[in-house]
């Protein structure tokens, strides 16, 4: 882990992390620990003074029916993001794969999306389905079906998991095409050989090699539906109908910002900081277990 | 005996057509969103408004994009554009700097906390922007640093990723080109500058498009900071032409910005995508 051959001295190396240090400490550290601070008090509504609850913003959090539904609904949420982004962008994978020629032309055209920003995707997916022009809401209702997404808090799901999976597609796809194209060509082969055909090969062989890639996706999926996909619902639904798209994050947002109720964004802030360190441990964890990878 | 088994793994005949038929529709599902949009670039108002809009491109592409690019909604698109640029430079090119400072430092000092320096770092890791938004922009307001570019640079730079990224790098530099550095009577600072630097280039080239990607599609940040319409960034900006209330939104300027606003990150992305790649892989290994 460390370096033999070092240098002397201790005032340069300190000067040299200086930077980073403060900033840290100002924009990170200090404000972290606010966070941690204002969850344990409620602040009058002038922000002159605050009262000590000590943990009664969590306690009303946990006891609060919208913050128990918006909990459902990350879970729903980010549960359908993570499968449709991952599914399609394994079967294009496979796919690519199979190509001896091209595959770099299919490559460098599906990594396109994964640099339009989520809040731009959001924009693209709302034109197509916006009730007044869309295109798409427009054929629905050629076919007899009346798309509304600003009513249908189902539909509304559905929209904002569509615009947020879109671009991790190509993410997804660069991994597992990376990783299939890992897998060692000798055992294909020979599993052609002893005649298993291509998708007896691909469920028996290929993909339990692929479970280590597969697993580091999920979690950054699922991370990436946690915290990334703040500019999707706010284009898309703003957290709505009644609150069905309302994600933990947004809810930090509305209620912090919107809602001006410190005391419990904060608390929110601190919950979302647990579940971001547990999935952390799991990716860190994930990662030791990699090293013979 | 080899070339038959290929044969039966890489597809031939109508098997490899029919992938590439299966590879042409997942490609062409996927742009159209995009493809849409160009088109609605390209048309007039009329012609969104009274569904279904046209399929393929209009004449209007011109009248669209100079509409976006120097009147807007709220403000140029131009400028928003300008705001993007410094955003997303700043903090790729911020970042870059202090990581590689810090990590220099633990990597060829022992000096008093050290350790201590590296776990407060690695905290940093764990906690993205949105979670603390309401202190964090507390501390910005006090500085006086909303509607600047300080402010959203400076909050977004304050994670240590790019930090453990060099450290891994540092590691992997033989240790004969220190000890001859030493030998030689080298100061740290020239051994970092003639030689670190220099051997880092590819990782820094990799960052870079991570990192400008990353600063390009932040949303949350700078709608917060930025009530000022001219320091809005485009990407959060596209949000803001939109009408409140009933007003039909004018689409074809607003879809002509969402394609500018993703034209930079693009081109960043498919000419740099061998680095970009490994940039991906590295950053989150």
């Amino acid at each position: 882990m460390d370096k033999r051959v070092t240098f002397r001295g201790w005032i340069l190396p300190l000067l040299l992390i200086a930077p980073q240090v403060l900033i840290s400490a100002v924009f990170f550290f200090y404000p972290a620990t606010q966070a941690i601070w204002q969850s344990l008090f409620i602040p009058d509504p002038f922000g002159l003074s605050a009262q000590f609850v000590g943990f009664g913003n969590f306690e009303f959090l946990l006891g609060d029916k919208f913050y128990r539904a918006s909990f459902l609904t990350t879970a729903v949420f980010s549960i359908l993001v993570t499968l449709c982004s991952m599914v399609p962008a394994l079967f294009l994978a496979v796919l690519a794969d199979r190509l001896i020629k091209g595959s770099g032309v299919y490559r460098t055209l599906l990594i396109w999306p994964y640099a339009v920003a989520p809040a731009v995707a959001g924009v693209l997916w709302l034109f197509m389905f916006n009730t007044r022009v869309g295109v798409v809401s427009w054929y629905l209702g050629q076919l007899g079906y009346d798309w509304n997404h600003v009513l249908n808090g189902g539909e509304a799901m559905g929209l904002v998991v569509v615009a947020s999976a879109w671009g991790r597609i190509s993410y997804n796809f660069l991994f597992f095409f990376a990783a299939l194209q890992s897998v060692p060509r000798s055992v294909i082969e020979a599993a052609a050989i002893d005649g298993a055909r291509f998708w007896r090969r691909f469920f028996t062989i290929v993909l339990p090699l692929l479970s280590p890639t597969t697993f580091f996706l999920l979690v950054v999926n699922i991370v990436y539906a946690f915290f990334e996909t703040f500019g999707v619902i706010h284009t898309i639904t703003a957290g709505g109908p009644q609150q069905t798209t309302t994600i933990l994050v947004y809810k930090v947002f509305s209620d912090g910002f919107v809602g001006q109720d410190l005391g419990s964004s904060s608390a929110q802030s601190v919950i979302l900081l647990i579940v971001v360190g547990l999935l952390t441990v799991v990716q860190f964890k994930y990662i030791e277990k990699r090293v013979h990878y | 005996m080899a070339h038959e088994v290929h044969g039966m793994v890489e597809k031939r005949g109508a098997g490899l057509w029919l992938t590439h038929v299966f590879m042409i529709f997942g490609v062409l599902v996927i742009f159209f969103p995009i493809w849409l949009a160009f088109v609605a670039s390209t048309v007039s108002q009329p012609e969104i408004v009274s569904p279904p809009m046209p399929i393929w491109p209009g004449d209007r592409f011109w009248e669209n994009y100079k509409a976006a690019l120097f009147s807007g909604v709220n403000v140029p698109v131009a400028t928003m554009l300008l705001n993007s640029l410094v955003m997303a430079v700043g903090i790729a090119v911020g970042k870059i700097i202090i990581s590689l400072l810090s990590a220099f430092a633990i990597v060829y000092f022992r000096f008093p906390g050290r350790i201590t320096f590296f776990w407060l770092i690695f905290l940093t890791l764990m906690l993205p922007v949105e979670v603390r938004i309401v202190p964090t922009f507390e501390v910005v307001a006090g500085f006086g640093m909303l509607n600047s570019y300080y402010g959203l640079i400076f909050p977004l730079i304050a994670s240590a990723t790019a930090t453990f990224l060099f450290r891994q790098f540092f590691l992997t530099i033989p240790d004969e080109l220190a000890e001859a550095a030493r030998v030689d009577g080298a100061s740290p600072m020239r051994f970092f500058i003639d030689i670190v630097v220099p051997m880092s280039r590819t990782n820094i080239a990799a960052l870079f498009v991570i990192l400008f990607i990353f600063g390009w599609n932040q949303y949350l940040w700078p709608l917060l900071i930025t009530t000022d319409p001219e320091m809005n960034t485009i990407v959060m900006g596209i949000k803001q032409m939109f009408p409140s209330g009933d007003d039909v939104a004018e689409w074809p300027v607003i879809m002509a910005t969402s394609i500018l606003a993703m034209i930079p990150p693009v081109i960043v992305v498919v000419s740099m995508q061998r680095l970009f790649v490994r940039g991906l892989v590295d950053s989150e290994k």
